[in-house]
């Protein structure tokens, strides 16, 4: 069997995997989350907290828990890594230098988790376990909840109540992310990824002499990181790194973490508000996109262009021979078209058009299926953006789901999709305009550019993940990046929730003959092609002068 | 006081009791269950598949090592690999890729060499490596710094130098490759390879023996 054929049928069984799990467990979430009775153990952590569960919030009210739970956790992250001197169980390891402990701070807690800094010589055990695990599993729950509170603002009407956010969050973290990483977690360690608390210890070597390594709480970080799409690595080489990702099975084992959450809440959707054909629609608007970028993907790796390349003979440069290019190039994709950022090959040393189809996966706004429950809000707003343009070609106020798309709704939507956009292109023409941050490439021309465009349009979108010669660990990256993390996130997050309040106070329209039907094939082709067209416009110019740049020079 | 100052003060406190109770759950609790398990049921795996050769550890057979003579088989290169920058108490290896883009003038540069010293140092008196047998793998860093494996095709054309090195008859050597070759999983999972750590070792074995 050659290796495309061999690419081909992983991908063909991920999807199989992924088809026949995201109905139990997209069934399950919707249960999840519109279940009256709490768990023994919620009902404690609800005391702990202070908060009644069973209260309903107006998008206000659910906004402000988002906004104050998010922002007690940069603060605690970031005491947590300045402090990291004096915490036992952290091999001696020094605190972080205030702009760079800032920069992780709002990177995990923004789902992100760029990582500015070196994971096996900067963060100990207590950092790694107790600081970044922790918001893998809370980042990606908060993204959840926001989420079923778009979802509930189209199942609701003549309401506004949204849910309550602590018990939304909650049971994200216990009923889900929390089993779900543990049967994770001991799948991998029967695979090879390490467990243990032995810290920085010697180990033989063959020709003589020993070798030091990084013990640490490996299984139970890599099981959230993919599952909660997160992203960041115990070990700089991330999901490369052996002790991540130590074999083809776990390979793909990782796609599927990280895709499976994303892609069964399009189920969940279905069956909140009612029609699973609904959900289907959206499910097959991000397979569709997905299986296209991976198809292209494999097309351009295995055509390794470019003179490097071309004279190895093979587009290997920064990628694990266990893996090879087929499977590395589902996981370069995967990867970007989810807010997940893990890499197990480095984009950097992908051929030119293969760099830029990570960039322009990212650029999508990671809905395809995108991020822990931003990918489903994500795609909730291009759904209304599409259903604008289809009302603007027949000259209708658009519907979605029986709700009116009027002034407020369409205004909220394009801020929302202004946001990213916005970040991404501001950020990189003030880097490339002043003298400085250019010192920070490894590559020059147009995959220097590229570098820069790809860190801010990484940050801003949440991904985490790098053309990694980029030495970002300098005042102005680690600041500038952190702030397009954090608008990235809470931006979008204020104008979902003020839409989802906006739906829920609606009373609901009746489906007649001229209703645009969304979960019919039509509509997820021209939201497919929504979805191409604004961000091909946004980014055209941008990737002409890198990625294009680069690839149609080879 | 300020009403809305009080109420967000409140909120913010509960803020805190949610992320400190979660992160005992999450961040205290579920590691040292993982941790149990692993221990208890896959101790060796969890702490790093070592493996021994004379009764003495020699690496792991997940963690690729450099620095091999050319008695033995060779890794793929690392030039991503990195020294600790901080913390130099320890001499830490920090594993990583090389970043360079497909049109890097140092990469191009570093395949060139790559490909000319596999090709010299595998030609033996009696056989000649081409350039185009040389595999990609062979000429690239990998992603990681760490890479355990091989491809097939780069451990054949080294079998002629190991084993006139080390006195052995070439489909002896030829014998040990194919020993340590694995396929793909399932048949379709991944990409074959060959352990070069594992291999190595076997090769040692093996000269002890004879």
């Amino acid at each position: 069997m050659g290796p495309v054929l061999a690419g081909v049928l992983q991908l063909t069984a991920l999807i199989g995997a992924l088809a026949l799990a995201h109905v139990p467990l997209g069934t399950y979430m919707a249960k999840v989350y519109s279940a009256d009775r709490h768990w023994r153990i919620e009902k404690w952590i609800y005391r702990c907290v202070g908060a009644d569960p069973d209260t309903q919030m107006r998008w206000p009210a659910y906004l402000r828990g988002v906004l104050a739970f998010s922002a007690v956790s940069v603060l605690f992250l970031y005491v947590l890594q300045r402090l990291q001197g004096m915490l036992p169980l952290s091999l001696g390891f020094k605190a972080i230098d205030p702009d760079q402990a800032f920069n992780t701070a709002v990177s995990f807690v923004t789902n992100t988790n760029w990582q500015s800094y070196y994971g096996e010589q900067a963060m100990g055990h207590v950092v790694q376990t107790a600081g970044l695990a922790v918001q893998n599993f809370v980042s990606a729950a908060v993204g959840m909840a926001v989420a079923v509170a778009l979802v509930r603002g189209f199942a609701r009407s003549r309401t506004g109540e949204l849910g309550n956010f602590w018990a939304d969050m909650v049971r994200g973290v216990t009923r889900v992310l929390l089993p779900g990483a543990f049967a994770a977690a001991i799948v991998l360690v029967a695979c090879g990824v390490i467990q243990n608390f032995s810290g920085i210890h010697e180990v033989g070597q063959f020709m003589g002499g020993s070798q030091q390594w990084n013990g640490g709480a490996v299984a139970s970080q890599e099981a959230v990181k993919e599952l909660g799409t997160n992203g960041g690595g115990y070990f700089n080489a991330n999901s490369a790194h052996p002790f991540e990702n130590p074999t083809p099975f776990t390979n793909l084992f990782e796609i599927f973490l990280l895709l499976v959450i994303p892609f069964s809440l399009t189920r969940t959707f279905g069956v909140m508000v009612g029609s699973v054909r609904q959900g289907y629609a959206i499910l097959a608007t991000m397979a569709a996109l997905w299986v296209g970028f991976v198809a292209l993907m494999m097309w351009t790796e295995f055509a390794h262009h470019g003179p490097a390349l071309q004279l190895a003979g093979g587009a290997m440069e920064g990628k694990e021979v266990r893996f090879g290019v087929g499977s590395s190039s589902i996981f370069a994709v995967s990867t970007t078209l989810t807010s997940t950022g893990a890499v197990d090959s480095f984009h950097s040393s992908f051929t030119g058009l293969g760099g830029g189809i990570t960039l322009l996966g990212m650029m999508l706004g990671e809905i395809a299926p995108g991020g822990t429950g931003s990918g489903l809000y994500g795609m909730l707003v291009m759904a209304i953006i599409a259903v604008f343009i289809a009302g603007l070609m027949v000259g209708r106020t658009p519907e979605y789901l029986g709700r009116k798309i009027g002034t407020r709704e369409i205004k909220l939507a394009a801020c929302y999709i202004l946001v990213t956009p916005a970040l991404v292109l501001v950020f990189t023409a003030a880097a490339m305009a002043l003298p400085t941050p250019a010192h920070s490439m490894t590559n020059s021309g147009a995959h220097g550019f590229s570098e820069i465009l790809y860190a801010y349009t990484s940050a801003a979108n949440n991904n985490g993940s790098a053309f990694a010669g980029l030495n970002a660990d300098t005042h102005w990256f680690n600041t500038t990046l952190g702030l397009a993390m954090v608008l990235g996130r809470f931006l979008p997050m204020v104008f979902v929730l003020a839409l989802a309040g906006s739906l829920a106070e609606q009373r609901p329209v009746p489906v007649t003959a001229g209703t645009l039907r969304t979960e019919k094939p039509l509509f997820t082709g021209l939201l497919v092609g929504a979805i191409l067209i604004i961000t091909g416009l946004t980014y055209f110019p941008a990737l002409a002068l890198g990625p294009l740049a680069e690839g149609l020079a080879s | 006081m300020n009403n809305s100052f009080v109420n967000t003060a409140r909120l913010l406190g509960a803020g805190l009791r949610a992320l400190l109770v979660l992160t005992v759950l999450t961040g205290v609790l579920y590691p040292l269950a993982v941790t149990g398990v692993a221990q208890a049921f896959f101790p060796t795996k969890a702490n790093g598949s070592q493996i021994k050769a004379d009764g003495k550890v020699v690496g792991s057979s997940l963690i690729g090592q450099q620095g091999y003579g050319l008695d033995y088989f060779q890794p793929r290169l690392a030039n991503g690999l990195g020294e600790n920058s901080v913390n130099k108490q320890y001499a830490l290896i920090l594993s990583g890729a090389t970043n360079r883009s497909a049109d890097n003038p140092q990469l191009v540069k570093w395949v060139q060499e790559a490909k000319a010293r596999v090709v010299k140092d595998n030609s033996t008196a009696d056989y000649k490596v081409r350039p185009s047998q040389v595999p990609a793998d062979a000429v690239t860093s990998s992603g990681s710094g760490l890479d355990p494996d091989i491809s097939r095709a780069y451990a054949e054309i080294q079998v002629r130098r190991v084993a006139e090195r080390n006195g052995l008859a070439v489909a002896q050597v030829e014998k040990l490759v194919e020993e340590h070759t694995s396929g793909r999983t399932l048949g379709f999972i991944g990409e074959p390879r060959v352990n070069v750590l594992e291999l190595n070792i076997a090769v040692r074995e093996l000269v002890a023996r004879t």
